[in-house]
């Protein structure tokens, strides 16, 4: 590994990207545009119900009625023992995972699945799901973390046992996690100033606009093919694959274009459906969630709990932080407290850290990962609480964030010490910026916050096909969300040599490239790409074989300049530089097709961070927010392709921005979702939104040969505090609580001025 | 889901015919912007659906002689906006109409849709009750006109009998002096309903005293309201800031809202007090530029 490469042909233009045509057109096929000869449809029916017992299920007059085909029950699928399984870099727990896709003693939460139908068409279906009687016994629900984790809350799982701390009865903590570094007591004795505060965030969901959408084929033989939208083929073969009780190897699942998934596509929901439904009825059934299951059924992010104390010395150096981060899991456990509660300081060298996670089952829709999976959370109460520091304290905001950065050689808090890291520029750069300084008028404010992201790296496999005209086939195996076949397809063009035109990369299904981990983790880009520069540079090296033979030379006589064979010096011979065409053209009689591969578990990741400032304008009497401006600056490694990068870190923006201001769930008494739609799950619509400036800031991460870190997840972090410190630094209220709506910052606003009308 | 019969007639009194010999439910389809997502979404399930965009009255926007005007109840925003007159005389009617939806929406949204809805929350309705503007109502019995206050009558629910339908409305002359202004509380900047709308249409003398004043309140009860206590807190004035004050109690007093998804109690009824004030500031404005 080299990380030395610094001058690029290819590597940082803004090339149009491969699939681009497709999709303006409408030609793309994106979940839902599959069909089969013969296929069925599939519904499914879901629980009203946020906590009931599941008695007994009639489906007859389901089965009875004219073009229903199969009907199917948790009774179709085997149960699965308790226990945490490797799927990939992924634990999971098929117990749990079994429960999820179709409720089985219990139903946990509104939209929960508890049987399926497939029909000859869909309005047949839904007829049917009218017919199956559920003999349902309703029991008392919880939602909230804080109260799913008071004495005498409505229990999940009587049969939970956590993990990590000792339970004394029935309870909902799944687990406890502990994380510390130093000597706290002693941190915040030698503080002078000390700050605690408690914060909540909302649930949210990713908010992608293509709903889950698949179709299953079960042949008569067993064999199984899938076409869905999905973050991860392998990660649908795998699972379905367990659920369904088949071998990996005769599932060959495809992924079709996605639109967007955010980490809400990680997982499965209709793909073991489908499948069960086709092999119970001999025939293809496609299934479709509408918006309003994606959002009571599929994955949000936790909401959160937590509360934070913070101590420092008068002249900026924070001595201690501890704090106690809640989130909640959904109905099984798995929330991302984990890394929410190494998130949460990341960014500052802090010698003595006490943070304490507690994962909680409630009754809502299990939590997928979302951008960043529980860093936006604990970071909105960190970057709050550090802001009211930098406040108590004198500092600007940004000079205490400097005074206290991480760096290279820092011990973080959750273990590691960090190699070569670009936080301090990212500060550096937001302190430079116009934007930093520019003026503001009345009831304005501005508000910064930063953020920091693992990046992953995981198993990653890619093959190089060199055609006989001399072009180039890229096959990698994650599907592209954001623009990673355009990255991939320079870094291959940078490799051989040739134009970044001659180079056509796709992503193959689970049955033509070997496995690849999801696309997640922001390690595509990363670790992908690794696998396509060594996969490049196999070829590489097998068309230097051919040189050598034509030119009857020893092959290390060869080597590769520009996309042409060439003697490595004159002692070689005096030969014609030969074309990759050339070589291609000739590959029959030197030996057969050229194929590049590399398989890998890459490693070596480089954290990311951001920095972010955001301007905002209150109306004192409504409430209302208006985002004035918002510059985002991040620490990419090396951007690949800078349209790519920058949409992600606009993109991250913009979907913190919404949970900072208006997205929430809102469920009735019975625990029912009320808003299951993007009319009332406020989203930021375009014209929320000013153009989000964006500063790409690029210390190469060492591990990869361009310098690649990963970008996807990081910018999701700092907006919920850079948004409440700007409202703060507008209004002078200290908002705690997301999402920060028209009539909470009102309410708040109402109370501070009600002291001031009674002087 | 049963199946449809679509009709598409061509004049008011075959579509009259149609609604009043229909044997089930029968719909009246303009733009389609609410109906196709009811239909779409399994809240309606009509037996016949009658297209009115064929019948020329529907369609038509004019300005007759007098000043008034006669607007089809099937013309779509994008359309109204084309009459330059139209826009400079009504802005407040013309930018509630604008706030219907996106521009793909505005290129079908009606206002006779918009008030036949009968959602508490339209956004033209409280424009146009303050506008004075009254509909033009065929039907089996013939023809009569009312106040457009008068069609909705609760959530979902118009006082319109079997077989009747909006043709038109009639906006009246613009006086001299007058201005009218609308404002609504959205969370984002749009495709959201309004937590309160506020409609103001005021007359200004000389000397700039409210000689006459109608105020209008969307989404803070099962109608639209049409305020009079808060028309009565600034008729006579300047609107100095006593008068605004007063014109926000009026407004507040008025409000019956319900705590839902989109708002509480507590919040739509400040908000309405505080966009009352705002819109009459603005509608004055209007008239004193005049
Ligand atoms: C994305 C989106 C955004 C929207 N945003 C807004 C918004 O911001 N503000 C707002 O107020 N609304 C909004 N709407 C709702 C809708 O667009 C408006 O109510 C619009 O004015 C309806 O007009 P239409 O011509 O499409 O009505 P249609 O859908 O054709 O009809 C609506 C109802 O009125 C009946 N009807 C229609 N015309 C007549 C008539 N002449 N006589 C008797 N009955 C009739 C129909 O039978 C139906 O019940 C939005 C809708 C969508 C889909």
């Amino acid at each position: 590994m080299t990380g030395e490469k610094t001058e690029f042909k290819w590597v940082g233009t803004r090339a149009i990207r491969p699939d681009g045509h497709d999709k303006v057109t409408g030609r793309a096929k994106f979940g839902s545009d599959f069909a089969l000869p013969g296929m069925l449809q599939g519904r499914v029916l879901r629980s009203p119900h946020a906590h009931a017992r599941i008695r007994s299920i009639d489906t007859s007059a389901a089965e009875a009625l004219p073009g229903v085909k199969g009907v199917i029950t948790s009774a179709d699928f085997a149960d699965q023992s308790s226990e945490l399984a490797a799927a990939g870099e992924a634990l999971v727990n098929y117990r749990d995972m079994v429960r999820n896709v179709m409720a089985r003693e219990k139903a946990l939460y509104d939209g929960h699945a508890v049987a399926a139908v497939a029909a000859t068409s869909a309005e047949i279906a839904e007829a049917a799901l009218e017919l199956i009687s559920v003999d349902y016994e309703v029991l008392d629900h919880v939602i909230d973390v804080d109260l799913a984790m008071e004495p005498g809350a409505p229990i999940l799982d009587e049969e939970l046992e956590p993990a990590g701390m000792e339970a004394s009865g029935p309870t909902n903590i799944a687990k406890r996690v502990d994380f510390d570094l130093g000597d706290v007591e002693e941190g915040f004795a030698k503080a002078e100033v000390v700050l605690e505060r408690s914060y909540t965030t909302a649930a949210v969901h990713q908010g992608y606009i293509e709903p889950h959408a698949a179709v299953a084929s079960v042949s008569e033989d067993g064999q199984a093919q899938i076409w869905c939208c999905t973050q991860g083929q392998f990660m649908v073969r795998a699972y379905t694959a367990r659920l369904c009780g088949m071998e990996t190897s005769q599932i060959r699942v495809t992924p079709s274009e996605i639109g967007g998934g955010f980490g809400g596509k990680t997982v499965v929901y209709l793909e073991p459906l489908a499948t069960a439904l086709s092999r119970k009825t001999g025939r293809p059934v496609k299934m479709i969630m509408s918006r309003e299951e994606v959002f009571r059924a599929s994955g949000p992010t936790s909401a959160g709990s937590m509360t934070y104390r913070i101590g420092a010395t008068r002249d900026g150096v924070i001595t201690a932080f501890e704090g106690t981060i809640r989130l909640e899991a959904g109905a099984f456990p798995g929330s991302p407290v984990q890394p929410a509660c190494m998130c949460a300081v990341a960014p500052y060298d802090i010698k003595n850290v006490r943070l304490t996670g507690y994962d909680v089952v409630v009754n809502r829709p299990k939590v997928a990962a979302y951008r960043a999976p529980g860093a936006p959370i604990s970071a909105f109460g960190a970057e709050s609480i550090i802001d009211e520091l930098a406040k108590e304290l004198g500092f600007d905001p940004l000079q205490l964030r400097l005074k206290n950065a991480a760096k290279q050689g820092t011990k973080a808090a959750y273990g590691p010490t960090f190699r070569r890291i670009g936080f301090e520029e990212t500060v550096e750069e937001a302190v430079a910026s116009e934007h930093y300084s520019a003026p503001l008028g009345p009831n304005q404010g501005r508000g910064v916050a930063s953020g920091f992201w693992f990046n992953i790296g995981g198993e990653s496999a890619a093959t190089v096909n060199i055609t006989e005209d001399g072009t180039a086939v890229v096959v990698s195996g994650n599907p592209d969300i954001g623009g990673s076949r355009a990255s991939l397809a320079l870094m291959a063009a940078e490799e051989l040599g040739i134009d970044y035109s001659k180079v056509r990369p796709i992503v193959g299904d689970t049955s033509s490239v070997g496995y690849n981990f999801l696309t997640g983790g922001s390690r595509v880009t990363f670790a992908t790409g690794l696998a396509v520069v060594e996969a490049a540079r196999d070829a590489v090296r097998q068309l230097c074989e051919r040189a050598a033979k034509i030119w009857e030379v020893e092959s290390d006589g060869v080597i590769w300049r520009d996309g042409h064979a060439v003697p490595a010096s004159s002692n070689v011979g005096d030969f014609e530089p030969l074309s990759l065409a050339d070589i291609a053209g000739q590959s029959p009689k030197t030996g057969g097709p050229i194929c590049g591969h590399n398989a890998q578990n890459v490693q070596g990741a480089g954290p990311g961070f951001a920095t972010h400032i955001c301007d905002v304008e209150v109306d004192p009497e409504t409430g209302r927010v208006t985002i004035l401006r918002y510059t985002a600056v991040q620490d990419v490694g090396r951007a690949i392709h800078p349209s790519y990068v920058e949409g992600q870190i606009q993109g991250g923006a913009v979907q913190g921005i919404g949970w900072a201001l208006n997205e929430e769930y809102i469920y009735n008494e019975r625990g029912q979702l009320e808003n299951p739609g993007f009319l009332d799950y406020r989203i930021p619509v375009a014209s929320d939104l000013p153009m989000i400036e964006t500063v790409v800031v690029e210390v190469p991460n060492d591990r990869h040969p361009y310098g690649v870190r990963g970008v996807g997840e990081v910018p999701i972090v700092p907006p919920m505090a850079a948004v409440a410190n700007a409202i703060e630094n507008a209004t002078g209220v200290r908002m705690e609580h997301l999402p920060m709506s028209p009539p909470r910052l009102l309410a708040a606003l109402d109370a501070a001025r009600l002291p001031e009308a009674a002087e | 889901m049963q199946s449809v019969q679509f009709e598409a007639p061509g004049t008011v009194e075959q579509a009259v015919a149609l609604l009043a010999g229909a044997t089930g439910d029968a719909r009246v389809l303009a733009g389609g912007t609410d109906l196709l997502v009811q239909l779409r979404s399994h809240l309606v399930d009509p037996a016949l659906v009658v297209d009115i965009k064929h019948i020329e009255e529907t369609r038509t926007l004019v300005r007759n002689a007098d000043g008034s005007y006669t607007i089809g109840s099937a013309v779509a925003g994008a359309e109204a906006h084309e009459n330059a007159q139209f826009v400079a005389d009504w802005p407040g009617v013309m930018e509630a109409w604008d706030l219907i939806g996106s521009t793909q929406i505005q290129g079908r949204a009606s206002l006779g849709g918009n008030l036949c809805n009968a959602s508490p929350a339209a956004d033209s309705v409280p424009a146009m009750i303050v506008a004075g503007m009254t509909a033009n109502i065929a039907g089996p019995g013939g023809r009569r006109s009312v106040p457009v206050g008068e069609v909705p009558v609760a959530p979902g629910r118009t006082s319109l009998a079997n077989g009747e339908f909006v043709v038109s409305f009639t906006l009246p002359a613009r006086p001299a002096g007058g201005g009218d202004a609308y404002l609504r509380l959205i969370p984002r900047t749009e495709m959201d309903i309004a937590v309160v709308g506020c409609g103001v249409a005021l007359v200004l003398d000389g000397g700039g005293t409210v000689t006459s004043a109608r105020v209008s309140l969307g989404a803070v009860a099962p109608t639209v309201l049409l305020v009079e206590d808060a028309a009565r807190a600034i008729i006579g004035t300047t609107l100095d800031d006593d008068a605004l004050a007063a014109l926000d109690a009026a407004c507040q007093a008025a409000c019956s809202p319900i705590n839902d998804k989109r708002g509480t109690i507590v919040y739509r009824t400040q908000v309405a007090g505080v966009l009352a004030r705002r819109a009459a500031r603005i509608a004055a404005e209007r008239a004193g530029s005049r």
